[in-house]
C-alpha cells in the first residue's frame, strides 16, 4: 500500500479512525466467504473532505456501513470522534448521518414529511423541525411546489437534494456520502459537489465520501483512498498520487492512476465481489 | 440540549406520525383492505342466522351471530396489532427506509414502542369503524354487556399481542425473502387455536395444550363473557392481571431478542436485503 501523506496522524482525536478493518460474507452454506474488506487503514482529520476512490463491488458502500454502524465488523476497529462504532453505538448515531446513492425515503410521503420523521428520529421537535425543513429545503433550491408532493414524483436531482436537507436537520459533525452523486444529471451533480463544500466551510463538517467519479474525487476531495477488491492500495492528495504515478512529465489523468495503481482498467467490473 | 428522555418521547411520536402520514397516502388501499375486513366480518357473523335457519329453533342465532361477531372483531384487531407491528421491518425494506432508520440515535425499545402504539390507536379506530358498519347488518343487542370490562379485556389484549408482534418481527428480520410468510403462518396458528370462531374445547386435546398459551384464547374468552353475559370486572380481575404481566414480560422478551437478531442481521449483512 502506498501512503503519501501522513498529516492526520498528529491529531489526539481524529474524526474517523479505522485500523485493522476486515469485513467478510458469506456466500452461502458451505461456498465459504468473499472478503469485502481486508485490513484497512484510515484516519481522517476533523473538518477533512476525504474521498474512497473504488469501481463497483471494492467495498466502499461496506466501509461506510460499518461507519454508520449498520455493519459489525468481523476484526478490526472503527471510532468516530473517538466512539467505538460497535459498542457506543449509540453515540456514534448521534453525530453521523449518512447520505448514500439510493434515496431511502417513503415514496408516498412528501419531502416535508420525511424531513419531519426523520427529523423526530433524531430528537429534533416537530414545529422547529417543519421550521428548519422549509428553510432548508428552500435553501436548497427545491421548488415550493414540490415540498407537499409524494417523494415519487421528484426528479432524481430533487430527491439527492433532499436527501442532503435531511441530514442536516440534525447537522452531523461526520457526514457520510456514500456515492451522492451518481445517476444525477452534471447540473444536479454539480450542485451537490458545490454543497458539499459549503457545507465544510460553513458547517465545518467532516465528510467521508464514496465515489466513483473521478472528476469529482479530484474535484472536491482533500485526499483520496483508492480501493479496489477490498484493500487500500494507495492514499494521499489527489495532487501527490498523480505525481507518484507520472513517468513521463506530463500529469496523469485518475484514469491513469488508478490504472498504475491496481493494474486495472477503470471501467473493469470483473473485480466486482460485493 | 433536549434531555434523552424527552428526545425518545419526541421520537415515539415520529414513528406514530409517520404511519399516520402513510395511512393518509394510501388512503386507496386503506379503503379496499376496509372493505376486505369488514365483509370477511359479515359473512362469519352471518353463520349464526344461517345455522339457526338450517338446525330449527333449537339454535340462537341472534346469540350466535353476536358469538362469532365478537370474535371476528377481537380477531381483526388483534391480527391488525401483530401485522403492523411484525411486518414494520417488511415494509421498511420495501420502502428502502430501514437502514435510514436503524442509524438513527433513537433506541429501538423506542421505535418499537412507537409503531405498537400507532398499531393499538389504528386498530381500535378500524374496528369501531367495522363494528359500527356490522351493526347495520344486525340486529345487535347489548343491553347486558358490561362494556367497560370488554374495552379492558382489548386493552390488555393489545400489550399482550404487542410481544408477540415484536418476537415475530424477528422473522422478517433474519428471513428477508420469506420472513412476511413466516409471520403470516403464526397468525394463521393463532387463529386456529385461540377459539376466535368456536371454543377450544371443541380442538383435539393436544391442540388445547397450545390453545392456553395464546392470549387471544383468553381475550376472546373474556371479551364473550363480558358482552354476552354481562361478567364485570370483579370475575376478571385476576385473569385481566395475570394477562397484563404476560404481556409486558413478552414484550421485553420481544425486544430482547429482537436486539439479538439485529445484531446478528448486522454481521451477516442481512440488513439491507430486499425480499
Amino acid at each position: 500500500m502506498i501512503f503519501l501523506c501522513h498529516s492526520t496522524r498528529r491529531f489526539d482525536m481524529n474524526a474517523l479512525s479505522i485500523r485493522g478493518l476486515e469485513k467478510r460474507f458469506s456466500k452461502g452454506l458451505g461456498k465459504g466467504v468473499a472478503y469485502a474488506l481486508r485490513g484497512i487503514d484510515i484516519e481522517v482529520a476533523p473538518g477533512e473532505i476525504y474521498g474512497v476512490l473504488g469501481p463497483n463491488g471494492s467495498g466502499k458502500s461496506t466501509l461506510v456501513r460499518i461507519v454508520a454502524t449498520l455493519l459489525i465488523p468481523d476484526a478490526g476497529e472503527v471510532r468516530v470522534f473517538g466512539h467505538d462504532v460497535v459498542r457506543e453505538a449509540k453515540r456514534v448515531r448521534e453525530v453521523v448521518h449518512r447520505v448514500s446513492t439510493e434515496a431511502a425515503f417513503f415514496k408516498k410521503l412528501s419531502p416535508l414529511e420525511n424531513l419531519l420523521y426523520g427529523a423526530r428520529l433524531y430528537g429534533v421537535p416537530g414545529r422547529a423541525a417543519a421550521r428548519r425543513a422549509r428553510d432548508l429545503l428552500t435553501l436548497l433550491g427545491l421548488p415550493r411546489d414540490k415540498l407537499s408532493r409524494p417523494m415519487e414524483q421528484l426528479s432524481r436531482g430533487q430527491q439527492q437534494k433532499v436527501a442532503i436537507a435531511r441530514a442536516l436537520l440534525h447537522p452531523p459533525r461526520l457526514l457520510l456520502l456514500d456515492e451522492p452523486t451518481t445517476g444525477l444529471d452534471p447540473r444536479s451533480k454539480r450542485e451537490v459537489q458545490e454543497l458539499i463544500l459549503d457545507l465544510r466551510v460553513q458547517k465545518k463538517t467532516t465528510i467521508f465520501l464514496t465515489t466513483h467519479d473521478m472528476e469529482e474525487s479530484e474535484r472536491i476531495c482533500d485526499r483520496l483512498a483508492i480501493l479496489d477488491e477490498g484493500r487500500l492500495v494507495a492514499e494521499g492528495r489527489p495532487a501527490e498520487l498523480k505525481a507518484h504515478v507520472s513517468t513521463d512529465g506530463r500529469e496523469p489523468s485518475m484514469e491513469e492512476v488508478f490504472l498504475a495503481l491496481t493494474g486495472k482498467e477503470w471501467d473493469d467490473d470483473s473485480t466486482a465481489q460485493t | 440540549m433536549i434531555p434523552p428522555l424527552r428526545r425518545e418521547l419526541i421520537a415515539t411520536w415520529g414513528f406514530v406520525a409517520r404511519n399516520i402520514h402513510l395511512t393518509k397516502r394510501y388512503w386507496g388501499w386503506e379503503l379496499v383492505w376496509f372493505a376486505y375486513s369488514l365483509t370477511s366480518s359479515l359473512a362469519v357473523a352471518y353463520i349464526g342466522l344461517g345455522t339457526e335457519m338450517l338446525s330449527g329453533p333449537g339454535v340462537d342465532g341472534d346469540y350466535l351471530t353476536l358469538y362469532l361477531l365478537v370474535g371476528t372483531l377481537v380477531w381483526s384487531y388483534l391480527s391488525q396489532i401483530f401485522y403492523v407491528i411484525s411486518e414494520m421491518v417488511a415494509w421498511e425494506r420495501w420502502e428502502g427506509t430501514i437502514e435510514y432508520t436503524f442509524m438513527a440515535p433513537s433506541s429501538r425499545l423506542t421505535h418499537l414502542v412507537g409503531t405498537s402504539l400507532f398499531a393499538v390507536v389504528y386498530g381500535v379506530v378500524r374496528t369501531l369503524l367495522i363494528l359500527g358498519a356490522a351493526a347495520l347488518f344486525f340486529d345487535l343487542n347489548l343491553a347486558g354487556a358490561n362494556l367497560i370490562a370488554a374495552s379492558l379485556w382489548l386493552l390488555v389484549g393489545s400489550i399482550s399481542f404487542t410481544g408477540f408482534g415484536i418476537l415475530a418481527a424477528v422473522m422478517p428480520l433474519l428471513f428477508p425473502e420469506r420472513g412476511v410468510q413466516m409471520t403470516n403462518v403464526v397468525a394463521a396458528l393463532l387463529l386456529l387455536i385461540s377459539g376466535v370462531y368456536y371454543p377450544v374445547e371443541v380442538l383435539p386435546r393436544w391442540l388445547q395444550f397450545f390453545a392456553r398459551a395464546s392470549p387471544a384464547t383468553y381475550v376472546i374468552r373474556g371479551m364473550r363473557e363480558s358482552i354476552l353475559k354481562g361478567v364485570g370486572l370483579g370475575a376478571a380481575a385476576r385473569p385481566l392481571a395475570l394477562l397484563t404481566l404476560g404481556g409486558v414480560a413478552m414484550i421485553f422478551f420481544g425486544t430482547w431478542i429482537f436486539s439479538l437478531a439485529e445484531s446478528y442481521a448486522k454481521r451477516t449483512g442481512r440488513l439491507k436485503r430486499s425480499g
